[in-house]
């Protein structure tokens, strides 16, 4: 654990360090796009990506709203059936045996493979991006809750048995609470990758979203138009992590943490 | 009824123990008897099956040969086994809840206890916010109140310093004088025992035997370290486990 810095101090170092290191790679593009070094129709520069942003807000504003919206049920749904799997499977060791090597090589199918197939089944609204979507989300909660309900402590475990305590409340008052940390850590993991999930549906067949203005941007030549909603993919990824985290320190408040 | 096994109730009985793990032999030909309400102190070097011996008397394993007869027990685990996501009310609370006791019910129960162990105060207070001779007596509290005939204390004091376990073992001497139980005390500490127990196990190690027993049930209670009996049967003991005593029989 550290001394308790003063707060100010703190929060230079988590917000100011990293703004200045966005802001010396923004620089850096901008002068290598104004000096004619790319073509600015391959890479526009952040002033542009900057302008595009306001200027076509009125195609991004529900661009962005549709991927929220897969996205956020998308990650309910793969924490719900990722996290009831990881039970399962914690609690009936066969089924953990039987389904281990599925959930691990589920993450090994290529999307651009079963991606048309799930569009083809579902359509083109909102089902199918939350299949494909819990699909990739799914497999960093269910290992990591299933690692954390095997992780807890040995003599808690002793201590459990020896006042003969039911299965049920071993998981509750023992393993399920030990599990919060790693189960956290899935969800952290699980958030990022939401985002990568709902673009990769949204190319798979539809007709809004971030994702479906990335393709139709790049089609017209804009870029500064694709530089724009892949900033508001980066913008939201960082949002649902930050709103994981956040949640983290509330919930795991018994783990003394040095740097909260 | 005039069989060799004469169960008292509340009294632990061990015959002719025999436990393995693999090739390595744990515990072999372990006899051991404590009365209803007697203090057993065990002692022995490590790797002489302490703790097997507890979690045979708990039931948490089998003997492989030989039997153990004893009535529900509570264990203290050897690290406090505390759940750090809980306070130390709910923690001490905890076997009543396992056992069914709705959650103020098993609150309230914890609670009456905790001014006589110098927790009030502290009710809300998680265990890493609690010194270490707190959280064992939370966690000796929560084995209390198991509500079982027999408590097995698998080296509560080890993880303390010297003088916090001195403390120990005198809240411990007092709550055993308030709250009579049958107790087996695991512990490595040849003074412990002489202080605590009734009677004194000595185990020797790989495999684990018991080599001889001492008795203290003479000793007047509450003793002292400084006792002239207490460390006659420290010394006693250490001579019995193989330790010579005196270090200054090194210096000639």
């Amino acid at each position: 654990m550290i001394a308790p810095a003063a707060p100010s101090s703190h929060r230079a170092r988590v917000v100011i360090a990293p703004a200045l290191v966005i802001l010396a790679l923004l620089v850096a593009w901008e002068l290598v796009v104004r000096a004619g070094l790319v073509n600015a129709l391959l890479l526009p520069a952040p002033t542009d990506v900057a302008a595009s942003l306001w200027d076509d807000r009125g195609l991004l504003a529900p661009a962005l709203a549709t991927t929220t919206w897969e996205v956020l049920i998308g990650l309910a749904a793969a924490l719900a059936l990722g996290a009831g799997l990881a039970v399962a499977m914690h609690l009936a060791p066969l089924l953990d045996h039987a389904l281990r090597p599925l959930v691990i090589g589920s993450q090994a199918v290529p999307l651009p493979v079963i991606a048309p197939l799930i569009v083809l089944i579902g359509g083109f609204g909102l089902a199918p991006k939350v299949v494909i979507i819990a699909l990739i989300c799914f497999f960093p909660v269910t290992i990591n809750v299933a690692d954390g309900l095997r992780s807890s402590d040995a003599d808690a475990r002793k201590l459990l048995r020896s006042l003969d305590a039911s299965r049920w409340q071993r998981l509750r008052l023992l393993e399920a609470p030990s599990a919060l940390p790693s189960a956290f850590t899935g969800a952290k993991v699980a958030a990022a990758v939401a985002v990568i999930g709902a673009v990769f549906a949204e190319w798979s067949g539809s007709d809004s979203g971030l994702g479906h203005l990335l393709l139709t941007a790049n089609g017209q030549l804009a870029s500064a138009r694709a530089f724009a909603a892949t900033v508001l993919l980066f913008a939201e990824a960082i949002v649902l992590y930050a709103a994981f985290a956040a949640l983290e320190r509330r919930v795991v408040s018994w783990i003394p943490r040095a740097n909260a | 009824m005039a069989g060799v096994l004469q169960h008292q109730a509340d009294g632990v009985i061990l015959e002719g123990v025999r436990k393995a793990y693999g090739a390595v032999l744990a515990l072999d030909g372990v006899d051991l008897r404590a009365a209803p309400h007697e203090v057993i102190a065990i002692v022995g070097p490590s790797g002489c099956g302490k703790s097997t011996l507890l979690e045979l008397v708990c039931g948490l394993a089998r003997p492989d040969g030989g039997r153990v007869l004893a009535p529900p027990a509570a264990l203290m685990p050897q690290r406090d086994g505390l759940l750090p996501w809980l306070s130390a009310l709910d923690n001490a609370a905890l076997a009543r809840r396992v056992a069914g006791d709705a959650k103020a019910v098993a609150r309230a129960a914890a609670h009456e206890h905790f001014a006589a162990f110098g927790l009030a105060g502290f009710e809300r207070a998680r265990p890493a916010e609690l010194s270490g001779g707190m959280r064992q007596r939370v966690a000796f509290l929560r084995t209390l109140l198991a509500g079982r005939p027999v408590l097995c204390l698998d080296e509560p004091f080890a993880a303390l310093d010297a003088l916090t376990r001195a403390q120990a073992q005198a809240w411990l001497a007092d709550a055993m004088a308030r709250e009579p139980r049958t107790v087996l005390l695991v512990t490595h500490d040849v003074e412990e025992a002489a202080l605590l127990a009734d009677r004194i196990v000595l185990l020797a190690a790989r495999p684990g035997r018991v080599v001889a027993t001492l008795d203290a049930s003479a000793l007047p209670r509450p003793r002292a370290r400084s006792d002239s009996a207490v460390v006659e049967l420290r010394e006693r003991a250490l001579e019995l486990l193989g330790v010579d005593a005196p270090l200054a029989g090194s210096a000639s």
